[in-house]
């Protein structure tokens, strides 16, 4: 069991996060569009997140919390 | 009272310097201030303080810059050429509210110039010396004791108005030997400096020292209140001597080592039955206006001697708002009048 | 759920300013968490420099000083002189610290002043919107080498970590890149080096960090990490340069 927690405002949209989650779980927001313009990272699957944090560490911005 | 010594004005300086609490030297060598760096060299291992030659004269002012963020008194001395190139920390230092002594034993100029006394750098420091609206605190001592005198006092108004301070010297105050007087070790308890980035031990919010403000708005209000301390400092520490003053016809404007062959022209020509007086700022800035203006009243005229082509003089100008003429007389290239130049000066003038 | 990975302490609330997937946001954050784990952020005094990271005394939570360009490590040395138990580092772009500060830069380094340099390469000026920096690799084009930066006339970039090697001063030289988990991993073990041989007294550390400048290298973030590994570390090889102590060299000489 486990998630991440993007902070929207703080997220810059650069995608490093999705590049680097070895579960393929992370995706920009099609929908969501933060003050600063950017389209923020969200999880897309629940359930496949392993907690590897490999998100948080690329996260130039210190956007993700991670919990397992 | 501590007894007389006969001592060079650069070392002379240099113990003023530590005994007023300042333990922290950076400096990089250039005649004719070197004997001021020696001597800092020869008695900070001593007193477990900082002697630093840096690698250049912009690295030992940011040296004390960072010294100064930290919050000790820390100070750094050179000549003309060097100074130039303190310019850039010594505008970032009064950017970030940062006080320090800076020396200045003056040389010939511009470019290398030469290594002979000079005042050709009063513009630099009271108007000059770095980019941006600012001023620093400048004295123009005239005797060894003088200069050592200054020097307590120049740290401390540093401390308190959050400046940087200059000691505006020359070649031959710096290089000649005077029976000197030095202060005791200072007793005053040492201003409190809650804005030094020093550690915040988790005990409050992390200090920034810094002179970026990318809002106009912020950045006028900062530099406006930097003049409002400015117009204070004009009005409480103008500091000048006024010598023979009160009846005289023709008044000299000298300071520094100019200030003494001044003085000594002035007493010439009054054993000749002429009445000459002498202003001698002590502060170049702020400018010693008031005496300038009493001067103003009392003669008819006013002949202001420097080492340069003519550079307070403007000061001079602006200080008597025309009421009576102002008068030069300069040599430069490293040239001392002698008091027999000034007073075929004085006797042109008032014949 | 326990949060297995949050913002360090000493890093402050302010949104960083960089671009999106700069890697300027990484280096912060694993300065930050050394000074965590070392304990030391309330010792600790940053300078930050000019250039893209001038900011950077908004985002560390430590005392903070803003050095004029270039001169980092000339008020490094003077807070290291003012505070003998502070923990004094600064963080320089490659145009300041290895152009217009490079003589800063090696006379630190020369008198092994217990300090610690984190140095940000990424081979431009991004600050000013993308000029030749001294590291810009031959060939690049920037805004002031718009046909690709010719050795003729621009001249060959500099190679900090080698150079500063063969000085007595010099502790810790390594170059590290953030380009991925791993890499991040050595990049913060190497920080942490750094900073405690500052904390031992061993002598000048300086960590050089491979970095990204998506914006102005014209890049996506993610093009921009493949264009570091294909282009930057086969110019800068990774690695650890100098591995010492200078008082190994002081033995025998007077206190």
């Amino acid at each position: 069991m486990a998630k991440i927690i993007v902070d929207e405002n703080v997220c810059k949209g650069c995608a490093l996060c999705v590049n680097t989650c070895p579960k393929k779980i992370i995706a920009l927001s099609k929908s969501k569009i933060n003050a600063k313009g950017y389209h923020p990272a969200e999880l897309t699957d629940e359930n496949a997140c392993i907690g590897c944090a490999f998100c948080a560490t690329m996260c130039p911005d210190t956007a993700i919390t991670v919990y397992r | 009272m501590a007894d007389k010594v006969l001592m060079k004005g650069n070392e002379a300086l240099a113990e003023a310097a530590i005994q007023a609490g300042c333990h922290h030297f950076f400096g990089y060598p250039i005649t004719p201030q070197t004997e001021l760096a020696a001597y800092m060299a020869k008695r900070m291992p001593k007193i477990g303080g900082t002697y630093l030659q840096a690698e250049s004269e912009i690295a030992a002012i940011n040296m004390v810059l960072g010294a100064s963020a930290a919050g000790v008194r820390a100070m750094t001395s050179s000549s003309s050429p060097g100074i130039s190139l303190k310019g850039e920390g010594i505008s970032y230092m009064a950017g970030s509210d940062l006080p320090a002594l800076i020396i200045n034993v003056q040389r010939g100029g511009p470019g290398l110039g030469g290594i002979q006394p000079s005042q050709a750098d009063y513009w630099q420091a009271t108007k000059a010396l770095g980019h941006g609206d600012f001023q620093v605190l400048v004295f123009a001592p005239s005797t060894v004791q003088e200069m050592v005198d200054l020097v307590q006092g120049a740290f401390d108004m540093a401390d308190k108005y959050r400046m940087p301070a200059m000691i505006l010297a020359d070649g031959m105050l710096g290089q000649m030997m005077e029976p000197v007087v030095l202060p005791e070790k200072s007793e005053k308890e040492p201003i409190a400096k809650p804005w030094a980035s020093c550690g915040h031990k988790g005990e409050r919010a992390h200090n920034i020292v810094n002179s970026l403000y990318l809002t106009p708005n912020a950045l006028e209000d900062l530099v406006k209140e930097r003049y409002e301390r400015y117009e204070t400092i004009k009005k409480n520490e103008q500091m000048a001597e006024e010598y023979l003053t009160e009846d005289a016809d023709l008044i000299l404007v000298a300071y520094g080592a100019s200030s003494r062959v001044a003085k000594g022209a002035v007493n010439k020509a009054r054993e000749k039955g002429l009445k000459v007086g002498l202003v001698r700022p002590i502060t170049l800035w702020p400018f010693p206006t008031d005496a300038l203006k009493r001067a103003a009243n009392q003669a008819k005229a006013l002949l202001t001697v420097e080492m340069s082509m003519g550079q307070m003089v403007d000061d001079v100008k602006l200080a008597v708002e025309h009421k009576v003429p102002v008068h030069f007389y300069g040599r430069t290239g490293g040239i001392i009048p002698t008091p027999k130049e000034i007073l075929a000066e004085i006797e042109r003038l008032m014949a | 759920m326990d949060v297995v990975f949050k913002k360090p302490h000493a890093l402050t609330d302010a949104p960083l300013h960089y671009c999106p997937g700069c890697t300027h946001g990484i280096v912060h954050r694993l300065v930050a968490e050394v000074l965590d784990e070392l304990g030391v952020e309330g010792k600790a005094v940053g300078v930050a420099s000019v250039g893209c990271s001038v900011m950077s005394y908004n985002y560390f939570g430590c005392d903070m000083v803003q050095a004029p360009h270039g001169r980092a490590q000339a008020v490094a040395t003077g807070l290291r002189r003012a505070l003998p138990d502070g923990v004094i580092f600064t963080y320089q772009g490659d145009g300041d610290l290895a152009a217009i500060g490079t003589a800063e830069t090696v006379h630190a380094a020369t008198r092994g002043e217990n300090i610690t340099v984190i140095f940000i390469n990424n081979a431009i000026y991004g600050m000013t919107g993308g000029q030749m920096a001294p590291t810009s690799l031959p060939g690049q084009t920037t805004q002031t080498t718009p046909y690709g930066r010719d050795v003729n006339s621009a001249g060959f970039p500099v190679r900090v970590c080698e150079m500063l090697s063969t000085l007595d001063g010099v502790a810790l030289a390594q170059r590290v890149t953030v380009d991925s988990v791993k890499n991040v991993k050595t990049a913060k073990a190497a920080i942490k080096k750094a900073f405690q041989n500052q904390i031992e007294g061993k002598g000048y550390s300086i960590v050089e960090v491979l970095s990204t400048c998506p914006t102005n290298w014209g890049l996506s973030p993610v093009d921009a990490l493949e264009w570091l590994r294909q282009n930057m570390i086969p110019y800068y090889p990774l690695g650890v340069y100098k591995d010492g102590d200078k008082r190994d060299l002081m033995k025998g000489d007077k206190e």
